[in-house]
């Protein structure tokens, strides 16, 4: 038997970890993946819940939850691409246009 | 004597963490991608032991079977090396991870005062593929639908944004 | 019930003068121009005499009720005109000496470009001064007061492209506001505690009071701030100023409204409120000293001044003292007939000077004329009946009016006499010189040569006729008439002990002699009763005593004859000497006793210097200039700050993104836990 607050404990890890590495790291595929990481923790949680409340529906909020991080994943890596095109680099500091 | 469903969920547990902070320390993105690999997996593993199996499966097909290929394609292609150490942003630093620190405290302190002792037995609410396509496709079918439109804008979007550039300056000239 | 006068048409038929002149003036031939100026204000005229005939019959004070202005709570004030015998002097002296200066102006001004303009400012101050004398209340009169003080200002600055004319009309303005201020203030006082303005039920309800003992007291504080105003506008220490200076307007005005008119409103409202200065025997203290300060002290600097119009203002302002000293002794109708008399002379004294400056082209400095006796007679005859006149020789008007004031003085306090004594000496010694110098021994100008000399005041200065030439008739005519008065205007007022019956001081006897406070004895030293002329034996003195008096002052006025006479036509190189030997008092006054500067350094360069200091760079620029700025200024760094949060790193971003969610988790347990 294992406590529904672990399971939320570990959700909660996971996402501090996600959004620690978002912060701390400077290679932009590498934040990509923290963002991942978010939405694992979030998973995690969503399945915990569904577990401990008996409804269905928790577990299938986890497949829209992939879907859309696939669909981002996409998209984002495809941004990313084109970004390496112009500027020759990965580093996320270097990617400031949009600076006043 | 812990159950062995504790035993079992720390196991997968200490993997997540593990890669989760590995993912973290590493420098090089490959790295990153691999322990986030191995983080999916231990998480379908904790998936398994709530009784979802189906989204288990999932998990482990799309996640970390096409998602993070995808990342690792992309590593490769764009031949990404050891992180540089650039200064960035002293605001991230000073204000982000505190601030990540201290709302993740606040979470854990509410997580442990409200539901601390509740137990979820293993397999609590088994998730078979019937039942769930029985929701998906009756109550959530809207949803659904959305979603797969959803995923031909991304693969739309993913072409044009990854096409070559070749064609749209020949055309410019 | 008396029959309708329409005493409402006599001010405005001058206002239509001037509103037809100043609107279509411009466009008008000359002549037009003067028939309308001219048609209207002898309108005004006839109006006065007509009236004045159908005056016996009338039950007086009569009134005329015009419309209603003012109705708030208790108080009220109405357009109203009032008649009486003083009223009726007033506009007999007001429209018939008016008029003649009408008539001299058509000459006087016929050359200038703006001939409307002068007439229209004429017609207007007609307007005002009607106003000012026929109202029946202090309201009334405080707009005819404000008006006149307008036609002045739009008169003396008349030539306004004259830097010195200009600030000459804003002197006269603004120190005449001053002692408008104080006027004020009484009209409050009599608001607040006698309920209304209205003449007659102000007088109603102070006449059964009694005299106030030494100062403190409702009574002597609407006094003394009546004569503050009065101070203003006729030209008294301390607010005398302003009068030199208006010599810069056209002649005609400084005979009009310097002269005749304006500044003797002071007298007439003076006059008109004696009930309550008989009950406030400390304001009418005040007002006979400083009426004779101000006779003294002004004709002491008409001694030495060389420009022909600044001797006859400072005279001016020398009689308009003796005026006031009447007044406050109490012998209203005394200062009444010097009023009158005063206006003949004085105005005849002032169109003969303008006569002198047309004829020499322009000239106003008496030393650069002399011998003009020859060359222009009627003008000469004409201002040596005014002279006479105003130096008091038996005979002419000056005389009877100028010694019942000192007779009656010397009633009241022999201090008050001595003044005046020696201020009549100083009048007769510098009427005299004025004469001496203009008409006779050889001519120091330069109008022979052909052309005007270039201090042309005027706006005939550059007549190109070349020589002196005796003005036209258009101009000689007033001043004979007005010398004809000169003679002979005084004889309505011939005191008992000359053989007359004082017609004067019995036809004002039912304004003036109602009012003593009951039984009590005024400050004068007199029984309450009615100040009798010198009909009955009065307890000091008799019949001879007023004839001894008479003799003195008639000696006196020709003492200063004498010396004149041997100042300045037997040894004219003697003034020189003496002025050099005596050179500090000399100094003195020559300039005025530095009033003037005195003025300036404690009133006026602190008011610019604060204000320029103070107000404008300090407040203006400092505060309310700066406040905007840096409200602006203020804006623009906060958001110079703020931009550098945009700085196009998306870790920062996150960063405070993370910040931001810590902060809501935060809130929201706090709330979840404060339940």
């Amino acid at each position: 038997m294992v406590p529904l607050s672990y399971y939320l404990l570990l959700s909660g890890f996971l996402f501090a970890c996600g959004v620690l590495g978002f912060l701390i790291k400077r290679n932009i595929i590498t934040i990509f993946m923290s963002i991942e990481l978010m939405l694992n923790g979030v998973n995690l949680s969503f399945v915990a819940f569904a577990a401990h409340w008996h409804v269905l529906a928790g577990q299938i909020f986890v497949f829209f939850v992939m879907v859309v991080a696939a669909a981002e994943a996409t998209v984002g890596l495809a941004i990313i691409i084109a970004v390496y095109r112009t500027r020759e680099t990965l580093n996320v500091d270097q990617v400031n246009l949009l600076k006043l | 004597m812990p159950s062995f469903h504790l035993i079992l969920f720390l196991a997968f547990g200490v993997v997540c963490m593990g890669g989760a902070i590995n993912l973290l320390a590493q420098r090089h993105p490959i790295n990153s991608a691999l322990s986030l690999i191995a983080v999916m997996a231990a998480l379908a593993g904790e998936y398994l032991l709530l009784g979802a199996e189906f989204v288990a499966a999932v998990q482990v097909i799309i996640y970390a079977g096409a998602v993070m290929v995808l990342f690792v394609f992309v590593i490769m292609l764009l031949n990404a090396g050891i992180e540089e150490e650039t200064k960035g942003s002293r605001v991230a630093l000073l204000l982000g991870v505190p601030g990540v620190l201290i709302g993740s405290v606040f979470v854990a302190w509410v997580v442990l005062r409200n539901s601390g002792t509740e137990a979820v037995p293993i397999g609590a609410l088994p998730g078979h593929p019937t039942d769930i396509a029985q929701l998906l496709f009756h109550d959530f079918l809207l949803p659904f639908e959305v979603t797969s439109v959803l995923i031909l804008i991304a693969i739309m979007g993913a072409v044009v944004l990854a096409s070559k550039p070749d064609a749209s300056e020949r055309k410019a000239n | 019930m008396n029959p309708m006068l329409n005493l409402w048409l006599i001010p405005v038929l001058p206002l239509a003068g001037a509103a037809i002149n100043g609107f279509l003036g411009k466009k008008s031939s000359r002549q037009a121009v003067t028939t309308i100026a001219l048609f209207f204000s002898a309108a005004a005229f006839a109006m006065a005499l007509w009236v004045a005939m159908r005056f016996s019959s009338l039950a007086l004070p009569y009134h005329e009720y015009l419309a209603h202005w003012i109705r708030s709570g208790t108080f009220s004030v109405d357009f109203e005109f009032y008649l009486d015998q003083l009223s009726l002097v007033m506009l007999l002296v007001v429209t018939g000496v008016g008029f003649l200066i009408h008539i001299y102006s058509v000459g006087y001004m016929w050359d200038d470009p703006s001939y409307y303009r002068f007439f229209c400012y004429l017609n207007l101050f007609m307007f005002f001064m009607l106003t000012l004398i026929l109202a029946g209340n202090y309201l009334q009169m405080f707009i005819g007061w404000e008006g006149v003080g307008l036609a002045s200002y739009l008169l003396i600055g008349f030539w306004f492209t004259k830097d010195s004319a200009a600030s000459a009309g804003k002197k006269a303005f603004i120190v005449n506001r001053i002692g408008d201020f104080g006027f004020l203030i009484a009209l409050f006082l009599i608001i607040k505690h006698l309920g209304s303005l209205n003449f007659d039920r102000v007088f109603q309800s102070v006449l059964p009071l009694s005299a106030e003992t030494a100062g403190a007291g409702l009574l002597t504080a609407i006094g003394i701030l009546l004569m503050v105003g009065a101070a203003g506008k006729s030209a008294q220490i301390p607010l005398y100023v302003w009068l030199p200076d208006a010599m810069e307007g056209p002649t005609p005005v400084s005979a009009l409204i310097h002269a005749a008119t304006m500044v003797t409103a002071g007298v007439y409202m003076v006059s008109r409120s004696h009930i309550i200065f008989e009950r406030a025997p400390m304001a009418l203290t005040v007002v006979a000293i400083v009426g004779t300060l101000t006779a003294f002290f002004a004709a002491t600097i008409g001694i030495v001044q060389t420009d022909i119009k600044k001797v006859l203002a400072y005279s001016t302002v020398s009689q308009l003292g003796y005026m006031f000293m009447a007044c406050g002794v109490g012998a209203f109708s005394a200062g009444i007939f010097h009023l009158m008399t005063h206006a003949f002379f004085k105005g005849l004294l002032f169109l003969a000077a303008g006569s002198v400056i047309h004829a020499v082209g322009g000239e106003q400095d008496m030393r650069k004329m002399g011998g003009l006796r020859t060359k222009i007679p009627w003008t000469f005859w004409t201002m040596t009946a005014g002279t006479l006149a105003i130096a008091g020789i038996p005979g002419l008007a000056g005389f009877f009016s100028k010694d019942e004031i000192l007779w009656r003085a010397y009633q009241a306090s022999w201090v008050y006499w001595l003044v005046g004594l020696v201020t009549a000496f100083i009048t007769s010694f510098y009427m005299f010189r004025l004469w001496f110098m203009t008409f006779f021994g050889e001519y120091r100008g330069e109008a022979e040569s052909g052309h005007g000399s270039d201090s042309a005041q005027d706006a005939h200065g550059s007549h190109g006729h070349g020589g002196i030439h005796e003005s036209p008739m258009v101009m000689v005519i007033p001043l004979v008439i007005l010398a004809i008065l000169s003679v002979v205007g005084g004889y309505v007022g011939v005191p008992g002990s000359l053989g007359g019956s004082n017609h004067f001081d019995k036809f004002l006897g039912p304004v003036f002699h109602v009012s003593a406070p009951a039984g009590a004895q005024n400050a004068l030293g007199e029984k309450g009763a009615p100040e009798q002329e010198t009909e009955g034996p009065e307890p000091k003195t008799g019949a001879s005593t007023e004839l001894m008096f008479t003799g003195i002052s008639v000696l006196a006025a020709l003492l200063g004859f004498t010396l004149a006479w041997q100042l300045y036509y037997r040894n004219p190189q003697l003034p020189a000497k003496i002025a050099i030997s005596m050179q500090g008092a000399y100094q003195a006054l020559v300039h005025k006793y530095y009033v003037d500067e005195l003025y300036g350094a404690l009133f006026v360069k602190p008011l610019i210097d604060g204000s320029t200091r103070i107000l404008w760079q300090g407040v203006d620029r400092k505060i309310i200039d700066a406040a905007v700025n840096d409200a602006g200024d203020g804006a623009r760094h906060l958001s110079d700050e703020a931009r550098h949060m945009q700085s196009g790193n998306i870790r920062s971003y996150a960063g405070w993104i993370a910040a931001g969610s810590a902060v809501v988790i935060a809130f929201m347990v706090w709330m979840a836990v404060s339940r």
